[in-house]
């Protein structure tokens, strides 16, 4: 029971990152109908911006982490302006195609200089404590792990915090309700439009420093780790926001108990599941969910359309 | 004044929807705007508030002049700014959100006066102060409408552009609505009504405009066009009998569904 305790925290926590690129990745959609494929390139690209500032620049690590957030969520809203502003009004599919163009892109270049041996980011997270972890009671946690799920925390409740007080919050729930009211009111949908991938950037980033900090390290696959987000929105629905975060916790938790109890249903069933089973489990999971409700846990109706 | 100059709109870059249009609303007055179904008063309205981008339509002639300056395919967060503010067809109200939350996007170009126009809102339409903590989603049909033209006067616009606030309200509520429009009018806001109710906008404005297939094809003040025959018998229904009236609306919402559909 211990062991399962601390398989599933450790899911929730795996979930609650997953939830910081799935976010991005409805908040871009829900504001500007785009479809971003680019979001593990984003994330990888956040990484590897830290992972110069702070070795290969020599900046301090938490001024490195600071800056390469804030320039991945430069570098979404550079995208916006250039390549998805000349895309507004036509098919969502032929946009979405521009997005996964953009994503190899991203990794063209960030591979490029990322290399064949795994980089270190510059962080500690490796020399805290006993291999990064620490033990409570019979629990052990790594310590990367549980920043992970701190700091995703407090980011939802941040984005919380500013869809519902602040004025270009309040504006981009109101493009993404219906742009034209949104137009008459004089909002500057443009403008929402670059908000809304400088938060995907940004939130990107921060997932891309959990899931390559510490002995993770960056490497040329590092992206693959953002991608599996990707069920997690199709689970939650792609609209809605508290979706995104469900279908994230869903798909960590049954990656991380896929990864850990394998072995056992293969003995009580006598088959063999395969070396990639805790990735694709959520797959199954999201192909069963879909059966029973096509457009998502949360998604609208209007969406099936897309 | 707002002046709307030999205007030319085409949608699609082949429809041609205003055939060279021109609309004088001048400070403090009420101006209708009247026609039948399609004959492109919406279409005006969006020229003015820079509306037409969103669905395809282009200005390919003629300009709009706001006290002397040209303000012809401006932006709309621009034209909001200057002062002209538009409540579009069916209300279009943000039905997830809260009342409060619907006049603060109203606000959205005009913060530093919330409280002010918030109160000013409220003052003209007691009913959403009591509502204000509701999602609006859940107001009635009329308080819907209410809010819609609250949401744009929070904005503290000098020209109001009111596109069919009567549209499938009972006829006590359009009455309501006539006193609305006068009260805003008298607190110095111009207005530019758009309506299918020819009576009553004939009733509350001072000049008006009928449009016909893109052109203006009547332009009178209010009471004369009142006392035209040829309006009296197309416009105001008094030659017809009520049912058929009431067909031409059912007739409308159909076109209206089919036009968003494709
Ligand atoms: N986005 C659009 N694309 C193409 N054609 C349009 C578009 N919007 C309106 N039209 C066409 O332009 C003409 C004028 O439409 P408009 O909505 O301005 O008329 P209206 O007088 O407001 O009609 P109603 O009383 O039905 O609201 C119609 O023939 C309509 O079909
Ligand atoms: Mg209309």
């Amino acid at each position: 029971m211990t062991f399962f305790i601390q398989v599933f925290i450790e899911g929730i926590a795996l979930g609650a990152v997953y939830s910081l690129v799935a976010l991005g990745f409805v908040i871009i959609f829900k504001a500007t109908d785009v479809l971003s494929f680019a979001q593990p390139a984003l994330a990888a690209l956040g990484a590897g911006f830290i992972c110069y500032f702070a070795t290969e620049a020599g900046i301090n690590f938490w001024l490195s982490l600071l800056i390469g957030i804030f320039l991945t969520g430069a570098v979404g809203l550079l995208i916006e302006r250039t390549v998805l502003r000349q895309m507004v009004g036509e098919p969502v599919f032929s946009v979405a195609v521009i997005t996964i163009g953009v994503d190899i892109l991203i990794r063209t270049f960030l591979d490029d200089w990322i290399g064949d041996e795994p980089r270190f980011l510059g962080d500690s997270f490796t020399s805290y404590g006993n291999f990064g972890s620490f033990s409570i009671g019979e629990f052990n946690f790594k310590y990367l792990e549980m920043a992970g799920l701190f700091v995703a925390f407090i980011v939802i409740l941040l984005l919380n915090l500013f869809f519902k007080k602040s004025r270009y919050g309040l504006a981009m729930l109101a493009t993404s309700f219906d742009q034209e009211t949104a137009l008459a009111q004089g909002i500057n949908v443009g403008r929402v439009f670059g908000l809304a991938w400088f938060i995907g950037g940004l939130l990107a980033a921060i997932a891309g420093f959990v899931f390559t900090g510490g002995f993770n390290t960056l490497t040329q696959l590092s992206f693959v780790l953002a991608l599996r987000a990707l069920p997690a929105v199709v689970i939650g629905g792609l609209d809605s926001i508290p979706g995104a975060i469900i279908g994230s916790l869903i798909i960590g938790v049954t990656q991380s108990l896929a990864g850990y109890y394998q072995y056992s249903i293969e003995e009580y069933f006598d088959i063999n599941l395969g070396l990639g089973f805790s990735t694709v489990a959520p797959y199954i999971i999201m192909f069963f969910i879909l059966l029973v409700k096509p457009e998502g846990l949360f998604g609208t109706k209007e969406v099936e359309r897309v | 004044m707002l002046s709307v100059k030999n205007l030319e709109v085409v949608y699609q870059d082949v429809i041609l929807v205003l055939k060279g249009i021109s609309i004088n609303l001048p400070r403090n007055k009420v101006v209708a705007l009247l026609g039948a179904n399609g004959a492109g008063k919406t279409t005006v309205l969006r020229a003015i508030s820079g509306l037409l981008d969103i669905q395809n339509g282009k200005i390919t002639k003629g300009e709009i002049i706001y006290d002397e300056k040209n303000i012809t395919n401006s932006n709309p967060s621009e034209i909001v700014k200057m002062g002209v503010s538009q409540v579009l067809e069916g209300r279009r109200i943000f039905s997830e959100i809260t009342v409060l939350e619907n006049l603060k996007l109203g606000a959205h170009t005009n913060t530093q006066n919330f409280e002010k126009n918030v109160e000013r809102v409220f003052d003209l339409f007691p009913l959403l102060k009591s509502r204000e903590g509701n999602i609006a989603g859940y107001l009635s049909g009329g308080e819907q409408q209410m809010l819609a033209i609250g949401r744009s006067l929070m904005s503290e616009p000098d020209y109001l552009l009111l596109d069919e606030p009567s549209l499938g309200l009972a006829p006590k509520l359009v009455d309501q609505i006539a006193e609305l429009v006068l009260e805003i009018n008298n607190l110095g806001v111009s207005v530019l009504l758009v309506e299918q109710n020819a009576n009553m906008a004939l009733n509350i404005s001072d000049h008006a405009y009928i449009m016909e297939n893109g052109t203006i094809v009547m332009d009178k003040n209010s009471l004369e066009l009142k006392e035209d025959e040829d309006v009296q018998e197309f416009y105001l229904g008094l030659n017809s009998n009520s049912t058929e009236r009431k067909s031409f609306r059912d007739v409308k919402h159909y076109k209206r569904k089919k036009r968003w559909l494709s």
